[in-house]
């Protein structure tokens, strides 16, 4: 027993997060966090909760729930809220960067230039959204007195599966752009990175995004990924994975209900930093394009 | 009538907290459809709508049986007959100033005629609930009476309002009076107020149904209503039949389960168990 409070050591638990709120999984399991200075498993530094299938129905269940409210709402309010995302991560900058130097063995240096480059990038995507129209919409050309309109529309909720590494940059850049359009997301992170991701739900919860509009889930994702496949809710996975059953299993699943899909390999980290990880490239893929006849009126 | 609270609530939850799967599970859902009266009551409903409805209540979809019954306001009767005529759905109507009550019972004797001259099988009147918290159990008794009267061959529901009634004991006393005054049926709640059916008020009105066929040997069946719209929630309202009143209650001449999007849930639980796969937003017909 500690003499006094000072000398507490509270292991934070890390829960999941699903429409709004912080649930552990509902088959009580979790994993432990290892310090991985350490060569041997002492105390662990964390446990975190490991989702199971039934974590995973009620994330997709929170996301559709949240579908219509999220696509519909003004585009400008969409990046106000990313904005603010930003405003929140950037804040606190410095105790992502602790996370990343105690979780993840990082340098100080680069665990800060990870956690400002993820703000960065949530700002990137926070601009975009009232410009998405713009970029990927058209006014066409037809025969006959009509305006002819296209528009981006979101596909609707998507499961992202990021990279391990960088934790904090993969998520981001993975879920933001997917937000954009007005998607709703389900990201199934691997324990590795769990308590990093759940350390950025904290940032989500508190920064106006809608309850159910992101859900994080972290757990095994060998054991996930095949519900994330049959799952005929999702209507588009983002996987990043160097792993070609995974990648076959997901593909053919996608197809066999329509479901949107773009598999990205893992790289180096050092390429979640590049300007290559981020743009309208990354948006397209879950968007759909709807396209509007109207009278020109004379 | 003094009913524990504690206890009833404490034996409700419990036995909400079955796990029934697989086959079990299956055949709960089969049964729960088949229990339901398929609802729609909004000042908005048109004709296109209660055809709609009526569709979907012969043939809900995933191979489950037809529902039990459509329940529609009076003047949508005709429409809700002439679609369901030749299938076993039957037609049900709420009358008698659904869902207040408050009018004059001149009127509701009209209202309960009027819908069994257009073909309605079943009829949910509410009860005076305004006499029955100020006493006058009697009125209450009466109007019941004069209702089940006018009501002639047609089941009989009585809608007590539990979420109105304030305790479990005035629930008990108002589903004895609906009893002794000739319902076919004791039912919740309009769906119409906040506090809608419970397992718990649903566990008192078994008690009392339960009791009162000891008693007399008439059979009075149990309707819930109001906020069940998962499978999982309809399979602990069976559970609680089967443990209070046995299997032979899980008819639906006995009990009955008054909603509308549990249907939806219901097909795409059964999908699920056909497919091994989580259904998608499209996958089903959704009202």
């Amino acid at each position: 027993m500690p003499r006094n409070m000072t000398d507490a050591t509270i292991h934070k638990t890390f829960k999941l997060y699903i429409d709004g709120a912080f649930p552990r999984s509902e088959s009580g399991r979790t994993s432990a966090i290892h310090d991985p200075r350490k060569k041997s498993n002492g105390v662990p530094l964390a446990q975190v909760a490991r989702a199971s299938r039934k974590d995973l129905r009620n994330a997709v269940q929170g996301a559709r729930g949240a579908f219509e409210g999220w696509a519909g709402a003004p585009a400008f309010l969409r990046g106000q809220i990313l904005y603010r995302m930003a405003e929140m991560l950037d804040h606190r900058a410095s105790s992502f960067a602790d996370a990343l130097v105690r979780y993840h063995g990082a340098t100080r240096a680069a665990a800060m230039r990870e956690a400002e480059a993820s703000a960065t990038r949530l700002l990137f995507y926070a601009g975009c959204c009232d410009k998405l129209a713009q970029l990927l919409g058209t006014v066409n050309p037809v025969v006959g007195p009509y305006f002819n309109f296209s528009m981006p529309e979101p596909t609707g909720v998507v499961a992202a599966l990021p990279p391990r590494m960088p934790p904090l940059l993969g998520l981001v850049s993975c879920v933001a752009p997917l937000l954009v359009p007005g998607n709703t997301v389900v990201a199934v992170v691997e324990v590795e990175a769990a308590p990093i991701a759940l350390d950025f739900a904290e940032v989500v919860a508190t920064s106006d995004v809608p309850k159910g509009v992101l859900q994080i889930l972290t757990g095994d994702r060998a054991e996930l990924v095949p519900h994330v496949a049959t799952h005929r809710d999702l209507d588009g996975t983002l996987l990043v994975t160097d792993d070609e059953t995974e990648r076959l299993l997901v593909e053919s699943e996608a197809s066999d209900h329509v479901k949107r899909g773009r598999t990205i390999d893992v790289g180096t980290p050092a390429r979640w930093h590049a300007d290559s990880s981020r743009g309208i490239e990354w948006i397209e893929p879950f968007v759909e394009i709807k396209t509007a006849w109207h009278s020109m009126g004379r | 009538m003094t009913i524990d609270e504690v206890a009833l609530r404490g034996r409700a939850a419990d036995l909400g907290k079955r796990s029934i799967k697989n086959d079990a599970k299956r055949q709960g859902i089969a049964m729960a459809m088949s229990m339901v009266d398929l609802t729609t009551l909004e000042g908005a409903d048109t004709p296109g709508r209660v055809r709609r409805l009526c569709r979907r209540a012969i043939s809900p979809g995933a191979g489950l049986p037809p529902v039990a019954a459509v329940c529609v306001y009076p003047r949508l009767v005709p429409v809700a007959r002439r679609e369901v005529d030749g299938t076993p759905v039957r037609v049900c109507a709420v009358a008698s100033g659904f869902p207040a009550g408050q009018v004059p019972l001149g009127i509701k004797l009209e209202d309960t005629k009027a819908a069994v001259e257009d073909g309605a099988e079943e009829i949910d009147i509410v009860i005076a609930r305004g006499s029955l918290l100020a006493g006058d159990l009697e009125r209450v008794h009466d109007e019941i009476a004069a209702l089940a009267e006018a009501a002639g061959p047609a089941c009989l529901k009585v809608i007590l309002e539990t979420g109105e009634l304030g305790s479990f004991d005035q629930i008990a006393n108002a589903a004895w009076v609906a009893c002794r005054a000739g319902a076919d049926f004791v039912k919740t709640s309009t769906g119409k107020v906040s506090i809608n059916s419970t397992p718990a008020t649903a566990l008192c009105l078994l008690h009392v149904v339960r009791d009162y066929a000891a008693k007399t040997g008439r059979i009075v069946g149990v309707k819930c209503a109001g906020g069940i719209r998962s499978s999982k929630e309809a399979l602990h309202y069976l559970v609680l039949v089967n443990e209070t009143l046995g299997p032979s209650w899980l008819v639906q001449s006995r009990f009955r389960i008054g909603a509308s999007s549990l249907v939806d849930d219901l097909v795409r639980q059964m999908c699920k168990m056909q497919t091994g796969r989580y259904v998608g937003f499209d996958d089903v017909v959704r009202d």
